[in-house]
């Protein structure tokens, strides 16, 4: 579980990026954020792992604060949380398999994974990762050689082989066409549903949202403006999380 | 109006610039009191030089054969020191690794401290603490080989997508890991290709530093002009023209693999 308590972020310019959020985020569910962009959904998932750190209030994560977590312990906290980026962030002259095993490092000694040494079976928790996302065959290309759309389910098997409790996705198919947005999206809801792990992504696509997401959080000025079911997410809650009625080019339809 | 006075204003700067420039050479030429007539006073002598150069004595090829793998050996270790040390400096001089400016300044005014120092002149420090011999050519060629490589590795450190350490503070690495994996992977051909580079420029600066003492082929070039012995000097001039060309040759075809 993770839980929000009345975070607040300003930045050093004065901005507020969130602003009083309190929200909690049980295991297992599939959570969509929208909002306009610079609404704060990049800060609010970005603050979970303390990519960001928020200026008050307290993150809570299966009961342990990040927000008090220093040194090792704060490393454990990230290591149960896996991230997909916007632009995959893998490291592009690297194979796709080591790409997937530097979600182990959190797991070994310096020394160990400084020499590559990585036991047997971190290797096989390596490939069947990418065998969940269908790249097994590509364990030993360089990452450069795949499409964006191959690279961005690499970034999925990485967070996968951190054996993470939680997956959060910032944008995760911003960069990718239509069919690949459906591989990757795809993926993103079966893993949460096989495996249990409690999946956060950020979205602005409004038809995308309603077909994965099993709670949708609306974001707007730093604020939670919505907290509900995907049933309820009518056509007018979204326009009121927007401010204005949804333009054609916030539907993935739109894009084919 | 304004458009026109801006016109003016930014022929008057080249004309400045111009004459500065013309100043400077001038001022330049006088101070050394170079003069083309002196030049051309000096070509017949140039000319008689180059006549008793050959032939090249060819016998002496065998004999500075060992000078010439010495002045080798000196850039091969001198190199790998110079690039060894420039490793933690590299680090430690960029800003996207160490966050800190008091931790990054330092370092960084230390490299580009002895990087403004000519390997020349590094050997002439040497060869008094050391003495003359190899030893302190290979120290100064160290030295000079970790300015350039810290430098040129710092740099392209700093360049890199910014992305993939993002991905490994996400992770849970602790800050080694985080350097391994996220930074290792994407300078390390740079680095090995500005280490060859680097090589290249030191079997050249091997070659003269026997000038000052501090070993190689150039104290056998040294020793042969003294002596008048032409012939000889044109054998070490060919011998080093031909083992620069090859390593340069090899150590591009390398860089052009990396890249």
């Amino acid at each position: 579980m993770i839980e929000f308590k009345d975070v607040l972020k300003i930045y050093p310019n004065g901005t507020k990026g969130l602003n009083n959020v309190n929200i909690k985020i049980n295991k297992g569910e599939f959570v969509v954020i929208v909002g306009l962009s610079g609404a704060g959904k990049s800060t609010m998932l970005r603050s979970i792992n303390r990519l960001h750190e928020i200026t008050s209030g307290e993150i809570i994560i299966d009961g342990k604060s990040i927000t008090k977590a220093r040194g090792k312990a704060l490393l454990r906290c990230r290591r149960d949380i896996g991230m997909i980026f916007q632009n995959f962030n893998l490291v592009k002259r690297s194979t796709v398999l080591r790409n997937v095993l530097s979600g182990r490092v959190g797991y070994h000694s310096t020394i160990r994974t400084l020499l590559g040494l990585f036991p047997k079976e971190d290797i096989n928790i390596a490939l069947n990762a990418l065998k969940r996302v269908n790249l097994e065959e590509k364990a030993y290309s360089r990452a450069d050689e795949l499409s964006g759309g191959q690279q961005q389910r690499v970034s999925i098997a990485r967070a996968l082989a951190q054996e993470a409790k939680f997956i959060l996705a910032d944008e995760p198919v911003a960069s990718l066409d239509p069919l690949t947005t459906k591989q990757v999206m795809d993926d993103l809801k079966r893993i949460n549903k096989d495996l249990g792990i409690t999946t956060i992504v950020n979205l602005h696509f409004v038809d995308l949202a309603r077909q994965y997401a099993t709670r949708i959080v609306g974001v707007r000025a730093g604020e939670i403006v919505f907290d509900g079911p995907v049933e309820e997410a009518t056509d007018d809650v979204f326009s009121s999380i927007y401010g204005r009625p949804v333009k054609q080019d916030e539907m993935l339809g739109a894009k084919v | 109006m304004d458009a026109l006075k801006k016109r003016r204003l930014s022929l008057m700067k080249r004309l400045v610039t111009l004459i500065f420039i013309i100043v400077i050479l001038w001022a330049s030429s006088l101070g050394t009191e170079v003069s083309i007539s002196s030049l051309m006073d000096g070509l017949p002598g140039m000319g008689s030089l180059f006549l008793e150069m050959l032939p090249p004595d060819w016998s002496y090829f065998s004999y500075v054969t060992e000078p010439m793998l010495e002045t080798i050996r000196m850039a091969v270790i001198g190199t790998t020191y110079g690039a060894i040390v420039a490793i933690p400096f590299a680090l430690l001089s960029s800003r996207n690794v160490v966050k800190w400016p008091v931790i990054y300044f330092p370092f960084r005014f230390v490299m580009n401290l002895i990087r403004t120092i000519p390997e020349l002149l590094l050997a002439a420090l040497f060869v008094p603490v050391l003495g003359i011999g190899d030893n302190a050519g290979i120290m100064a060629l160290s030295v000079f080989s970790f300015g350039v490589i810290a430098k040129l590795a710092y740099e392209s450190i700093e360049a890199i997508d910014n992305g993939p350490l993002e991905a490994m503070t996400a992770v849970g690495a602790n800050k080694i890991q985080w350097i391994f994996y996220g930074v290792v992977p994407q300078v390390i051909a740079s680095f090995v290709s500005y280490t060859l580079y680097c090589f290249e420029i030191n079997v050249r600066a091997a070659a003269i530093l026997g000038y000052v003492g501090a070993g190689g082929i150039g104290l056998y070039l040294n020793n042969t002009l003294k002596l008048f012995q032409y012939q000889r000097v044109s054998t070490i001039i060919i011998y080093t023209l031909i083992v620069v060309v090859i390593i340069d040759m090899i150590s591009n075809k390398c860089r052009e693999k990396l890249i």
